[in-house]
């Protein structure tokens, strides 16, 4: 076995967040390395956490992680936070609900910038995602960016999504649009000692009746999470919120749908290595050697169009990659 | 060309509550173009140590406005040696007399703005100093 292997399947928490940041960077090393490590990957159990900002989903892992080390589970957590448009820099601050996990070897967190990715997560998410497998993590959070409506890349990357909503953000049509709303495998309505909660949880109730007449199979619960500040009953609810990923999990595996989910992930994985092997290499030389701003000048005065253009860089790229 | 981005850690270590400084810092920093993870108040310095290669920052800077920085800031650089990460650079900042200046640099603190200290000047500290991973 490669010794970054080795290490990085023994645990090594450094080499491992380097191998992220590698990653994240697009170091052209990055890739042989998680090439290498792949086969180590693919045994964890990955739960999705989104929802808008500030609707507790950083408070929840929090309390997820806790739930899950006391029964001994290795937990990784993802944690995803926007990128300026305008400077590239990032406040990373999910991780300070985090905090006292800090020093629990058997907990991970990493966090992620999203560096201009629009699906409510980062490029480097899916192997970063590889890196915790290979660590050996037993279960791996990944806590999306805030989103709204259509930020859905999560469904490509976990098993299992929680969507959180809080009461107070508009009426039930909110609850019948497509999206967001349509993801969840247990849907967790935060903050229900707030006004608006009653409202919330009819609604979201009768929308999930009306999905359920339309197929069978699983039918996402919704478990009502309360006051973070009043510590039984918040970790009562954090208990069934866990008991129900847990059921999420086993309906998954029974009914044959982790292979489909699992499919579904491959698919994706190939959409975003041959964007990483083809796309990004391609575009990196055309902009080095100044093509690319040649080729802008020409579709700018109309002498081509970008289809023309693309199927000619195509072209030319595979003739240069025969040759070699 | 594949470019490394800076990343740094704000943090407060100690029973220090006043993170006004901390906050406009991680907010100064992220508009110099870093990654900022900010991991708030209370933090014990194995806290923060740990914290830092989890998150493989370039630089922690540690904000400390309680008096007791002399013997937190000193623990955070000998905790990150320990840990084999003695790359990551500690720079430190709050009220600090100057007397206790040489025993922070002789701990291994690499830099120390007092109040008074320009955002600008703390940024090109770091722009000249730090070399990412």
């Amino acid at each position: 076995m490669d010794s970054l292997v080795k290490k990085i399947c023994a645990g090594d928490v450094r080499l491992a967040s380097r191998l992220i940041r590698d990653i994240e960077d697009k170091l052209p090393e990055a890739k042989a390395k998680i090439k290498k490590l792949y086969a180590y990957t693919g045994k964890s159990f990955i739960i999705g956490i989104t929802g808008a900002p500030g609707a507790g989903k950083s408070t929840l892992t929090d309390a997820l992680i806790a739930a899950l080390r006391k029964k001994n589970k290795t937990v990784g957590v993802l944690a995803v936070d926007p990128t300026s448009p305008f400077t590239g820099g990032a406040i990373l601050g999910d991780r300070i609900r985090m905090q006292r996990h800090a020093e629990d070897a058997g907990v991970f967190v990493r966090s992620l910038a999203t560096r201009g990715a629009l699906g409510g997560l980062s490029h480097a998410a899916g192997d970063a995602i590889h890196v915790m497998e290979a660590m050996g993590k037993d279960i791996i959070i990944v806590e999306t960016v805030g989103i709204g409506q259509q930020e859905i890349d999560i469904i490509n990357h976990a098993h299992s999504v929680v969507v959180v909503l809080v009461p107070g953000m508009g009426d039930e049509i909110q609850t019948m649009k497509a999206g967001l709303m349509e993801i969840a495998d247990v849907f967790v309505v935060n903050k229900a000692n707030r006004p608006g909660t009653n409202q919330l949880q009819t609604e979201l109730a009768s929308m999930l009746n009306l999905a359920s007449k339309n197929g069978k199979g699983w039918q996402p619960p919704i478990v009502m999470v309360g006051d973070a500040f009043e510590p039984g009953a918040f970790a009562e609810k954090i208990a069934e919120l866990e008991r129900k990923i847990e059921e999420h999990h086993k309906y998954l595996i029974e009914s044959g749908k982790l292979t489909e989910r699992m499919h579904r992930k491959a698919m994706t994985e190939i959409n975003d290595a041959l964007s990483a092997c083809l796309l990004e290499p391609v575009m990196l030389e055309l902009a080095s050697t100044g093509e690319l701003d040649s080729f802008a000048e020409k579709i700018k005065s109309r002498k081509a169009d970008p289809y023309t253009v693309a199927e000619e860089i195509a072209k030319n790229y595979f003739i240069r990659q025969d040759k070699k | 060309m594949p470019e490394r981005k800076i990343r740094v850690m704000v943090a407060k270590p100690g029973l220090d509550g006043h993170d006004r400084g901390a906050r406009v810092l991680a907010r100064c920093f992220r508009d110099a173009g870093f990654e900022v993870v900010y991991t708030g108040c209370h933090q014990t310095p194995e806290q923060i140590a740990s914290a830092a290669i989890q998150e493989d920052v370039d630089l922690v800077g540690l904000s400390c406005l309680s008096g007791a920085h002399r013997a937190l800031f000193p623990k955070v650089v000998q905790l990150l040696r320990e840990k084999g990460a003695s790359d990551i650079t500690v720079i430190g900042g709050g009220i600090i007399p100057e007397q206790d200046f040489p025993m922070l640099y002789e701990a291994g603190i690499k830099a120390i703005f007092t109040p008074g200290a320009s955002l600008d000047s703390i940024v090109e500290w770091i722009k000249t100093n730090i070399k990412p991973h």
